[in-house]
């Protein structure tokens, strides 16, 4: 799946907005992960999840600048993420489907701080790019 | 109450327009080739309304989706052969618009009651699929 120009420009517009506040926007999208899909909590025994926890919000950092990086490198997104692909296929080994999980509450954290950015056309280019993201981390899996 | 009902039936086009293979079930809509043809096509605006009533009896029916929807389910299933992963998308696509909408009043709280209701839904809209 390759994105097409115009999409590629719909996710780096509403990036430079969401890159404003990615670390809030990380931790929220965590938080809506773990409260709507309590067993994306298994993965992470070893955390203070609680609203606000500061793992919470390094973490959600962690993972907002690993999309930063995959968007500035969106010409070449298995080339940006190598090392996190091996690192989730060896080390971390969460389960695929979880991927499509955490997009979706990205989205909607998206959706939630830039409504009239978050048009019907940036929404399937950023569907498109969070789809191709977890592709890549997850490709090396087996 | 108003708000949400006019969530859903932006929903539709939105599900056409993100998920284009969606499309496949509605052959004789006409004009779907672009988002602005999804958006104005009148085919899916009174199909957004027919999915917003039918959800809003499985809404009053909480503790009873499953009959409320054993028609509905039949029908998917036999007559229009929809793959209940395509009943999931739908309610994901409601979700996003929600949030959209009610911006930080969609709390993380708030979207898991929502997932529970749509996963509802969903469930009964397939319950009598064999």
């Amino acid at each position: 799946m390759t994105l097409t120009q115009a999409e590629k420009a719909a996710v780096v517009a509403i990036w430079a907005k969401v890159a404003t506040q990615a670390d809030a926007i990380g931790a929220e999208s965590l938080e809506r992960l773990f409260s709507s899909y309590p067993q994306t909590k298994t993965y992470f025994p070893h955390f203070d999840l609680s609203q606000g926890s500061a793992q919470l919000r390094g973490h959600g950092s962690k993972v907002m600048n690993a999309i930063g990086e995959a968007v500035k490198h969106i010409d070449d997104i298995r080339g940006a993420l190598a090392k996190l692909s091996e690192l989730h296929a060896y080390i971390l080994r969460v389960d695929p489907v979880n991927f499509k999980l955490l997009s979706h509450c990205i989205l909607c954290s998206v959706a939630a701080h830039y409504p009239s950015d978050f048009t019907p056309e940036a929404h399937a280019a950023w569907d498109k790019f969070l789809s191709s993201v977890s592709s890549v981390l997850t490709e090396k899996y087996r | 109450r108003v708000c949400v009902s006019a969530c859903i039936p932006l929903s539709l086009p939105r599900l056409l327009i993100v998920y284009p293979w969606t499309q496949r079930f509605f052959d004789n809509f006409g004009n779907l080739s672009s988002p602005t043809a999804i958006i104005g096509n009148p085919k899916v605006r009174a199909h957004g309304k027919k999915v917003l009533t039918s959800f809003g009896e499985a809404v009053k029916n909480l503790d009873n989706v499953k009959a409320t929807y054993s028609k509905l389910s039949d029908l998917h299933c036999e007559k229009l052969h929809v793959d209940p992963e395509n009943f999931r998308l739908l309610g994901d696509i409601l979700i996003i618009v929600l949030a959209a909408h009610f911006t930080k009043d969609f709390t993380p709280a708030c979207q898991a009651t929502w997932q529970k209701l749509v996963g509802v839904v969903a469930h009964a809209l397939a319950y009598k699929y064999h």
